[in-house]
């Protein structure tokens, strides 16, 4: 035995928990634990952590198409001081929050909506579900290719601009720019299209394990169905849900980046509106491959989206999924 | 209350009779209507893909082909300029070998950390919920500096290898095999298995529903996936179906019926994991969401 194990012996046993007596450290129990755990562990090291890492260090370099830069290329924190000041990069952040001023209430009344009313019929429930459910096998690839080149296309074969025809309106160029922005409204359908049977899906679940005892024992006492109910006994209810969606919903619209991709002119690298994933891939994989920027602007929006997801967990109570 | 004794089908969570019948017909109404909505898109792809460019442009709006061009199809295939055939087997390589990869890893993770008493397991187990505090979207460019410095951009193992090691899915084997019944196991430890035979021959047998739950929504979020692939797919050889799809919308000659073909072809394996296994799909979604 090696003596480092031998010294890890006693301070192991007097913080462990009062268990039996080990048995070998290597072998048995302890082997087990390395096999089963330990190709998980060296993978999550080798793709999430040393990634993480390596990316720290580059971001304080002018790395441009380059991951192992001299070190003369050192640049301290020049790189954040760019990003920070970078008018674009700033924009990007407006863009998202407008996205998200957006999609988040629609998509969060959407999809309750729908939970609502599917778990109210009576007849073809599965059926309902199936096809608000259904938009999830699309891909925003595949979405954004029907939104864009059959249902708001630009010109009159458009199914929308169809439609207009028929009440008399002009041809709308959905697409074409930022004046007037209807662009909007083909992005935000398109995700909301997309996203609410998922969350839908969610909300159903959960308004399944509602007592059906709370509802009765409120008429008893003499509640009217519909609003006070709704109120006082089916929101309380979902309270750990909605929490959890709406998280999911706003950490969903900060990576957003297929549609505005596919969509946008330009590959979505128009300034009107290039959300923050936008930005971050033109900038570390566009013609620059300015890694040290990209790297540094990582960081920046994975340390916005950590405080954000902790700001709205502390502001609407952590999501501590109870009764399930 | 009028009508509390036919409780036969009750939608949890209204009590029946609650509402009138005319707010009922409503409600179902308004269902039928929006189901219709949401079915629009579907409707244009295959509309499209079985039409002339003459009839998606006509001037009159037509609601179906007066010929069916399956011919559409052939020519998809035929076209030199979209490796339509190399990048769904790409997909489909990408998407099986995820799925199998994923399943394995974190299985085996969450039951040895659920199961297996270890002085390191809450270390662990902290190393894998701090992973989950940024979502991977942001961390494409870190991954793509060491999947290039391993050299494996354009190539399928920068696209499966690095998804791998997913933090969330071991997390929920982890809650799932704290819940799994430990008599069973008790069951196999007392018959000579070792925890590799117990977790072979017992849990996993044991746990179909479950695994069939993750690696469902596991192969639709992989088969959909877009900005990785664009990430890694720099040539046309390692495109997956999502980035063969784009290229072709943004490409500046467009043929529309081969375009919506495309996208047909795209969705066709999600519309048999729909059809067929949409129970686990749904458990899936109830199980993933079940974390914030």
């Amino acid at each position: 035995m090696a003596v480092t194990r031998k010294s890890a012996e006693p301070a192991s046993s007097a913080a462990g928990a009062p268990r039996r007596p080990r048995r070998r450290l290597f072998g048995g129990r302890n082997l087990a634990f390395w096999y089963f755990v330990g190709p998980f562990l060296i993978g999550l090291a080798i793709f999430t952590y040393i990634p993480v890492g390596w990316s720290a260090y580059l971001s304080l370099f002018d790395a441009r198409n380059t991951v192992t830069p001299a070190s003369e290329d050192f640049v301290g924190l020049d790189n954040f001081a760019t990003m920070l000041t970078d008018e674009n990069f700033r924009r990007s952040l407006i863009t998202f929050t407008v996205f998200a001023l957006f999609v988040v209430p629609l998509t969060f009344a959407a999809s309750l909506g729908l939970a609502l009313a599917v778990n109210r019929v009576r007849i073809m429930r599965a059926f309902f579900r199936s096809v608000f459910f259904l938009p999830f096998a699309c891909s925003y690839v595949v979405a954004s290719l029907v939104w864009k080149m059959s249902i708001f296309t630009g010109v009159r074969y458009g199914m929308m601009n169809t439609v207009l025809e028929w009440f008399g309106v002009e041809n709308i160029a959905w697409l074409a720019g930022n004046d007037p922005p209807w662009f909007w409204l083909v992005i935000v359908t398109l995700r909301i299209w997309i996203q609410c049977g998922f969350y839908m899906i969610l909300f159903i679940a959960a308004l399944q394990q509602i007592p059906e005892q709370l509802y009765e024992a409120a008429y008893v006492d003499g509640a009217k169905p519909g609003r006070q109910t709704f109120w006082h006994i089916t929101m309380p209810g979902l309270r750990a849900t909605s929490v959890a969606v709406l998280m999911l919903i706003v950490i969903q619209a900060y990576q957003a980046f297929d549609e505005f991709y596919n969509l946008l002119p330009n590959n979505g690298n128009v300034p009107y509106a290039r959300t923050p994933l936008i930005y971050l891939y033109n900038t570390a994989l566009g013609t620059g491959q300015d890694l040290g920027r990209g790297s540094a602007g990582a960081l920046i929006l994975a340390l916005l989206i950590a405080i954000v997801t902790l700001l709205q967990g502390r502001f609407l109570g952590f999501g501590k999924s109870e009764g399930r | 209350m009028l009508d509390t004794k036919p409780q036969r089908r009750k939608p949890v969570g209204y009590k029946p009779g609650v509402g009138s019948r005319a707010s009922r017909v409503v409600n179902l109404v308004g269902l039928l209507a929006l189901a219709a909505v949401f079915l629009i898109p579907f409707y244009l792809i295959v509309r499209n893909a079985l039409s002339t460019t003459q009839e998606i442009t006509a001037p009159e709006w037509m609601w179906f082909p007066t010929d069916i061009q399956w011919s559409n199809f052939a020519e998809l295939f035929n076209d030199p300029m979209v490796p339509m055939a190399r990048s769904l087997w790409n997909s489909t390589v990408v998407a099986v070998l995820t799925t199998v990869g994923t399943l394995f890893l974190c299985t085996t993770a969450g039951y040895g950390l659920a199961r297996i008493p270890n002085r390191f397991s809450n270390h662990v187990f902290y190393a894998i919920l701090a992973t989950l505090m940024i979502p991977s979207a942001i961390t494409f460019v870190p991954s793509f500096v060491l999947v290039s410095s391993l050299g494996w951009v354009s190539d399928l193992r920068g696209l499966i290898i690095p998804t791998l090691f997913n933090g969330f899915v071991c997390f929920l084997c982890r809650q799932y095999f704290l819940g799994f019944p430990r008599e069973l196991e008790e069951a196999a430890r007392v018959d000579g298995l070792g925890y590799w035979g117990a977790f072979w021959r017992i849990v996993i047998p044991n746990s179909k529903g479950f695994l069939a739950a993750i690696g469902v929504i596991t192969f639709v979020t992989s088969w959909n996936a877009f900005l990785w692939p664009l990430v890694i797919g720099r040539s046309s050889d390692s495109w997956t179906v999502q980035v063969a799809l784009s290229t072709f919308l943004t490409a500046q000659t467009i043929n529309l019926p081969q375009l919506f073909m495309a996208a047909a072809v795209a969705i066709l394996p999600l519309v048999f994991v729909f059809l067929f296994l949409q129970r686990y799909l749904v458990q899936g979604v109830t199980q993933s969401g079940l974390k914030g």
